[in-house]
């Protein structure tokens, strides 16, 4: 089978079966790339998952570019996204249309309304985590003074409070916190 | 949805939105999720936060990155097919352009200081946006003053937070709650006639 083929009848299947967001994704892959079609090693696996997670964007999206342009330049990028997408479009888009056709029925609002204060609870778990890592040196909740990161501690407050009070856009906090922060710490060595 | 002319202002404005969003997030689908709810919600009115919060329920239990899938839903609320195709194609679009180019500059990429100070920092900024948001959130859950909303809220948390439960499992526990509570509203009222 062509290369080109490969890669994307393995991110299709990526696609359609990571039920769960990025992270469930990442065994489909290692599955497809390295057991199936023995197209990486694992060593070079688990880099890509480290440049995946480090780079904004979904993590199935950059790695199926990564591993798609290492392997066969922009072609592949183009062919693994695209295949590691199509089903989750399709689906999605029969999904949308079914919710706006019924999500006015009472029955259908009652079982909305109770999934509605589990997302807040997911979503900020998420906010937690990313939170731990930010704030502490070995990434685990523990408030001993040589483990906290005074600064990005200090940029948190600072950023949060820019938020509540003057209604800053996320787009700006996120740029401003990283290019601060990253001032603050070439100028001042020994913080890091 | 049925629009006959295409509305190139609002399909430009949801490009450029999905495409800034997604160049700046780090992390899990979720991460992803709240930004486009302060961008979708409170700055650009396009949803209502209920709304916003369904959206991202369906873009968590169908598969597939929730980004990508909440920008398809998102996009065909705004202007049906063709604005799911802008929706995703600015939402895939920055990760593509960015791990290409990091996959050709693999080394240099991976040793330099700068930008590994920067991505550190970073998660700091991105904390604080999703802490806006989970306050805003919660603070609309209590306003409710619905016992159930608010017990279900606490419950998940500690299903999330500390028995690190998936987030598939969470949603799939709501939906048998909320399917129970729309048969005892049918059996209320088959009594009271």
């Amino acid at each position: 089978m062509p290369m080109l083929l490969k890669l994307f009848v393995s991110f299709l299947q990526v696609g359609l079966f990571s039920v769960g967001g990025g992270y469930a994704a990442i065994p489909l892959i290692q599955n497809q790339i390295v057991n199936v079609w023995n197209l990486m090693t694992l060593e070079e696996f688990a880099n890509l998952i480290t440049i995946a997670e480090m780079t904004p964007g979904p993590i199935s999206i950059n790695s199926a570019t990564f591993v798609g342009m290492r392997l066969a330049g922009i072609p592949g990028a183009l062919i693994c996204t695209f295949g590691c997408i199509l089903m989750p479009f399709t689906i999605c888009l029969i999904l949308a249309y079914y919710y706006y056709k019924y999500r006015s029925f009472s029955g259908v609002q009652t079982v909305l309304g109770c999934l509605r204060p589990a997302v807040v609870s997911l979503i900020s778990c998420a906010g937690l985590s990313i939170l731990t890592l930010a704030v502490f040196r070995n990434g685990k909740v523990d408030f001993s003074p040589d483990n906290l990161k005074f600064l990005e501690i200090a940029l948190f407050a600072g950023c949060l409070f820019l938020l509540r009070k003057f209604k800053l856009g996320a787009i700006k906090i996120i740029l401003g916190s990283g290019v601060v922060g990253t001032l603050l710490y070439l100028l001042i060595p020994g913080l890091l | 949805m049925k629009k006959k002319k295409i509305d190139c202002k609002l399909l430009r404005q949801l490009f450029w939105s999905m495409f800034t969003l997604s160049a700046c997030t780090f992390g899990g689908g979720f991460v992803i999720v709240s930004l486009m709810k302060k961008k979708v919600v409170e700055e650009h009115h396009w949803l209502e936060e209920d709304e916003m919060l369904d959206v991202t329920a369906i873009a968590q239990s169908s598969p597939g990155p929730i980004p990508v899938n909440a920008s398809v839903i998102l996009g065909y609320r705004l202007h049906g097919v063709i604005g799911s195709l802008t929706a995703v194609v600015g939402t895939i679009l920055p990760p593509m352009i960015l791990l290409s180019l990091i996959a050709v500059f693999y080394d240099q990429f991976r040793t330099n200081r700068i930008i590994n100070i920067a991505l550190t920092v970073m998660r700091a900024g991105v904390a604080a946006v999703i802490c806006d948001v989970v306050i805003n959130l919660a603070k609309n859950v209590i306003g409710t003053r619905k016992i159930l909303y608010i017990t279900l809220m606490i419950v998940t948390f500690i299903m999330g937070y500390f028995l690190d439960i998936s987030a598939m499992v969470i949603i799939l526990c709501c939906l048998v709650t909320g399917i129970i509570c729309v048969i005892m509203d049918v059996m209320k009222n088959k009594e009271d006639k």
